[in-house]
């Protein structure tokens, strides 16, 4: 199994453009192993940090203290190992569907040797007739699978979501899980992901790691002890969401909007 | 069926508009005070236009297309027929406007026919400077525009430097331009290479800065080199608002290349214009502006043509 990443007493702040004034931290001591093959989410408060912890794992970042290594290799910069999916799909417009798929292969010019794959990708996440299609030409739900590919078809061993599918309506975004979930299956790849959404957490995750608010660190690791495929309507989906809620320090609170009213 | 009979009716629009054109031109007396020409050219540019649009719709009963076209074009090209008709009317057969500075198409049309070599190679002239100048310019302006757009030291040195020159208008630099380079010609291939260079550089560095960044992460979480981002990324994402530049510079383009030929050249259309000017020929001044704007309305068509190949990904800004 590839695919393990040890994040060691991470720290990260940001410079403040007024130089008079201190700096943002955004990452105080983070330390977290995440095991090869294991789907992991990052979950936690606005602007605690967890985008910017995934993009440091991908190497568009550098932490100011710490490291980050994957396969005991140590993060530099982005690599082929790793693979990002970033917000929205961010589809290259002026490329057909099958050229951005292709395009980290041919960056890298190995693209002759793998055209197959690209094919079969493209197969993958069910876009076979849109080859030729642009970007604009597509559904937000059709654009966000292209990406997906285009991540995936350099044969990652860890694949970075970070909010990938937040910008998508619901029912497109089930469909997506899904298939998320089912390429993970196949492929033997770890994947870690940054959501907003307790339940999708829930749903994908072996694990969800609870951050907490800025300078942030580990405030839970919840481990998802549920059978696979999992069904969204559980009983005991909503125990884990409750305790989720309590550590982000949110389950309290309905009872006070009740007293509002 | 009322309906279908109507359409037919407006492909015969032209031909009345002509038939109206051609008694008015045989029937109604003149003013007296036009020279007469050789030939009766307006009407045979009439005749011409007859068969030409009776061409296209004969074509039009085979294809769908054109047959589409013809129907939408008719009352346009009525409409056209009838200012031509308006405008004869009031040069030969009134005396509202001077005759010295409103000669009569037959007179514009037949100059154009007779002096058709001459004002070819005037033409051509004017299109060897244009192209040079507008080559030059595009090639130096694009590569300024990509260095100022994507290196933040370049950018930090020569945007201000840029900021200052490129408004001076073109016509400013004529006398240092003239003075400067070893001959007109160099100096005025320069000054249409100045003219397009600038809002090339403009709208490619602006083009570039304004390129979400995360375009360029995802392209390195890919795998690419920085040459290959610059080549693969920057410029196809810049190209919309690089042709914006490009159209900008080429029209700036046309109104410095009037300047400079107007200016110590002895060819080219803009000399030609000057020249009937100073020679109190008006007619030949009407023709040259009447080929100006078939030079310049064809180059921008090419230019769109040429936008439309490369920019398919896009939904069209400008509409040309």
């Amino acid at each position: 199994m590839v695919g393990e990443i040890r994040i060691e007493n991470v720290y990260k702040s940001f410079k403040n453009s007024d130089p008079a004034k201190e700096d943002l931290v955004a990452l105080n001591g983070f330390s977290l192993d995440i095991k090869a093959g294991s789907f992991v989410s990052l979950i936690g408060p606005s602007g605690c940090g967890k985008s910017t912890l995934l993009r440091i794992i991908g190497g568009l970042d550098k932490a100011t203290e710490g490291k980050i290594f994957v396969d005991d290799k140590e993060i530099k910069k982005p690599g082929s190992d790793r693979g990002f999916a970033f917000q929205g799909s961010n589809l290259f417009p002026w490329l057909t569907v099958e050229k951005n798929i292709a395009f980290g292969l041919k960056a890298r010019h190995i693209y002759k040797d793998h055209k197959k794959d690209v094919e079969e990708y493209i197969k993958l996440v069910g876009l076979t007739g849109f080859e030729k299609s642009y970007p604009h030409q597509l559904s937000g739900g059709m654009q966000q699978r292209a990406s997906l590919a285009r991540a995936l078809v350099g044969h990652p061993n860890v694949l970075l979501l970070d909010e990938p599918l937040g910008a998508l309506d619901a029912f497109t975004r089930m469909n997506l899980q899904d298939e998320i979930l089912n390429i993970w299956k196949e492929h033997d790849m770890t994947m870690v992901m940054v959501t907003h959404d307790v339940d999708e957490a829930i749903y994908m995750s072996d694990y969800v790691v609870v951050m907490s608010a800025r300078p942030s660190k580990v405030e839970a690791i919840m481990k998802i002890d549920l059978p696979r495929p999992r069904a969204r309507a559980q009983d005991t989906f909503q125990e884990y969401r409750t305790k989720i809620l309590k550590v982000l320090d949110l389950g309290g609170k309905v009872e006070d909007i009740e007293y509002y009213l | 069926m009322k309906s279908k009979g109507l359409a037919v009716l407006k492909l015969f629009l032209p031909y009345l508009a002509i038939a109206v054109s051609l008694l008015v031109y045989f029937l109604v007396p003149g003013n007296g005070k036009q020279k007469q020409t050789d030939h009766p050219y307006y009407v045979y540019f009439l005749l011409i236009l007859g068969v030409g649009f009776l061409v296209f719709a004969l074509v039009g009963i085979f294809n769908s297309n054109i047959r589409k076209t013809a129907f939408e074009k008719a009352p346009f090209f009525t409409g056209v027929i009838i200012f031509l008709l308006f405008l004869n009317f009031i040069t030969t057969k009134t005396l509202l406007l001077p005759t010295l500075y409103f000669p009569s198409l037959d007179r514009i049309i037949g100059l154009i026919v007779e002096n058709k070599w001459f004002l070819l190679k005037n033409v051509l002239d004017s299109f060897g400077l244009l192209g040079k100048g507008f080559l030059w310019g595009v090639s130096v302006g694009f590569l300024t525009g990509l260095a100022l757009g994507y290196s933040k030291h370049v950018g930090y040195w020569l945007t201000p430097v840029t900021k200052v020159i490129g408004p001076i208008p073109t016509t400013a630099w004529i006398p240092l331009a003239l003075s400067t380079f070893p001959t007109t010609q160099s100096a005025n291939v320069f000054l249409i290479a100045f003219a397009v260079w600038f809002p090339v550089t403009l709208m490619t560095s602006s083009g570039i800065q304004s390129i979400p960044n995360v375009n360029f992460e995802v392209s390195k979480t890919l795998g690419a080199s920085t040459f290959y981002q610059i080549v693969h990324v920057a410029i196809p994402a810049a190209m919309p608002s690089i042709f914006l530049g490009i159209f900008y510079g080429t029209v700036s383009s046309f109104a410095t290349l009037m300047a400079v030929e107007m200016n110590g050249n002895s060819s080219g259309i803009g000399w030609y214009i000057n020249w009937q000017k100073s020679v109190m020929m008006y007619d030949g001044v009407y023709a040259g502006l009447i080929i100006i704007a078939a030079i310049c309305s064809l180059t921008l068509t090419i230019l769109f043509k040429v936008r439309d190949k490369v920019l398919v990904w896009q939904k069209g800004v400008i509409k040309w």
